[in-house]
């Protein structure tokens, strides 16, 4: 479960991106945040993974209180978490099976749990026949494909994705969709930040609208109406 | 930490020490020639100390006798020694015995000066009952007539405590310069390592590593390319102190004093040296780390 209450974010700059957001997300929900450019999505979501400290306000996310909690216990947050980026983010030396690999190298899983839990989750995705590939010789929808193997490798509570579909087509989005789906099915909660109206409303979820850093709606099955 | 881990994190520092070819070279060099310097100082030190300690105990005075002197007044010399407190025993060396003992010591380019080119004078070695009545004994003996010098350890080594002291000084200043220059050298390879695994550092991050799996490998970098600087001044300070432990010994012995014996005083000075370059690297590293690994 995901709990926000009064979150305020100013950045150093003066800049307040965040204005005082209360929000709840129980576990397995799917829930889109949508907003015009600018209005604080990037930062909510940042905050989420604590990339981004609060000003003021309570965040907590499964048993972890963002606020109070030391630097140090951060990685273990992170490892609940699974996070996707609208730029993929992938290591270019190193082929898919490596970069997903690598998500549980880095937090010292054993090497046969690695083998064959990065083959399962290339196979979700759809990427089986090209493991062995670079990012560079893989599409945008490949790539992201990766991307979301790699967040989801390490079984995560919840998954991250910040405009996971704004650099591909219509299509190739829809496929990406089918595959985040599939993993909010398996009880893992979902939180998408997008502009991508068609999605939200083809596969209809919880929709939060942000405007200038406030949570101006909140829809059970919403449909995309930030301009409201 | 896993084995396996520990593993993977040297193999990437070694990686990257070979990626940052002349920087590395430029760092290794540095510690290379701190490291010398260090060495060299301390061997040097360590020694001049300990044959200060051992001048220091030292119950004797010599006392060179003038050359024009007669045998006669030598022995009325000796007997006005012997007359004084705190004196044990005097005993009589010839010049040509002197001489002898300097050819043993060094080489026989001192033959010339036999017979009557004989440069040195007859000395009578006196020996005191404790270290601490060389001092008075010296002094009356200074006052006596066809005495030319009078001398005492304690007094030689003041002296070079005294040197050893401005050479400990330089030394350290020297050293301290060295070791900011080969930090600042360490750091900045770091700083590249760090900025080109930019990526992978967020990745890692992104996916829950530990801050200390992320520095591990800088860390180990770090110290790597401090041991790599040690192996030079190692070799050349173990070589060194051989030879020049070969070349003296004797003739140190001879006027009963000692370096300490290459075995286990090299062994020290290597395990110094290692330690040193391991805390160099390490912290140069962390210098980097601290400023451009935000974690
Ligand atoms: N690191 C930062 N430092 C200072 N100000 C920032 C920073 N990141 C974002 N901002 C500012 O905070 C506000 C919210 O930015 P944010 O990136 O959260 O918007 P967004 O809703 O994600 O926009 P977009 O849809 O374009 O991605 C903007 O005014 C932005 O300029
Ligand atoms: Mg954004």
């Amino acid at each position: 479960m995901i709990e926000l209450k009064n979150v305020v974010k100013k950045y150093p700059n003066g800049i307040t991106a965040l204005k005082g957001i209360d929000l709840t997300i129980d576990q397995g929900e799917f829930v889109y945040i949508v907003g015009a450019s600018g209005s604080g999505k990037s930062t909510l979501i940042k905050t989420l993974y604590r990339e981004e400290k609060v000003t003021s306000g309570i965040i907590k996310v499964n048993e972890y209180d963002l606020v109070r909690m030391k630097d140090r216990r951060v990685p273990y947050l992170r490892r609940e978490l699974g996070v996707v980026f609208q730029d993929y983010r992938l290591l270019p030396r190193l082929t898919a099976y490596e970069n997903v690999a690598y998500a549980m190298e880095v937090i010292e899983k054993r090497p046969e749990e690695i083998k064959s839990r990065v083959i399962e989750v290339l196979e979700m995705v759809g990427l089986k026949d090209k493991i062995r590939r670079y990012p560079s010789e893989l599409s945008g929808g490949e790539q992201q494909r990766v991307a979301i193997a790699r967040a989801i490798t390490n079984k995560p509570s919840v998954l991250i994705a910040d405009e996971p579909t704004g650099n591909l087509d219509p299509d190739t989005s829809n496929e990406i969709m089918e595959i985040i789906e599939r993993i909010n099915q398996q009880n893992t909660t979902v939180i998408m930040a997008t502009h991508n109206q068609s999605i939200v409303n083809n596969y209809v979820h919880r929709v939060i609208t942000i405007k200038h850093g406030r949570l101006v709606s909140d829809q059970e099955k919403g449909a995309y109406r930030y301009e409201a | 930490m896993k084995l396996r881990t520990m593993w993977r994190h040297i193999i990437e520092s070694l990686r990257s020490i070979k990626r940052n070819g002349w920087m590395t070279f430029a760092a290794v060099s540095a510690v290379t020639v701190t490291l010398f310097i260090v060495g060299a100082l301390f061997t040097i030190i360590f020694n001049v100390n300990n044959i200060s300690k051992q001048i220091e105990k030292d119950v004797k005075v010599r006392v060179e006798i003038d050359v024009k002197t007669s045998r006669n007044k030598e022995n009325t010399l000796r007997k006005e020694i012997s007359k004084i407190s705190g004196v044990k025993k005097v005993s009589f060396s010839s010049k040509k015995n002197e001489l002898d003992k300097i050819t043993k010591t060094y080489n026989s380019n001192f033959k010339m000066f036999s017979g009557d080119a004989n440069p040195l004078s007859d000395v009578f070695i006196v020996e005191t009952t404790s270290p601490s009545k060389t001092i008075k004994v010296a002094k009356e003996i200074r006052q006596l007539d066809n005495v030319k010098t009078a001398q005492y350890g304690g007094e030689q080594a003041k002296k070079l405590f005294k040197f050893m002291s401005e050479v400990q000084l330089w030394g350290t200043i020297c050293i301290v310069i060295l070791i900011a220059i080969a930090l600042f050298l360490i750091s900045n390879v770091i700083r590249l390592t760090i900025l080109s695994r930019k990526n992978e550092i967020q990745a890692m991050r992104l996916v829950g590593a530990t801050s200390w799996y992320i520095r591990w490998p800088f860390l180990l970098e770090g110290a790597e390319t401090g041991i790599l600087g040690s192996i030079i001044p190692i070799i050349v300070i173990n070589w060194g102190y051989s030879v020049v432990y070969q070349q003296t010994v004797n003739g140190l012995m001879n006027a009963g004093y000692s370096l300490f014996t290459p075995g286990m005083f090299l062994f020290r000075i290597d395990l110094l040296l290692i330690v040193l370059a391991i805390i160099i690297g390490s912290l140069g590293s962390l210098v980097s780390m601290r400023r451009f690994l935000k974690i």
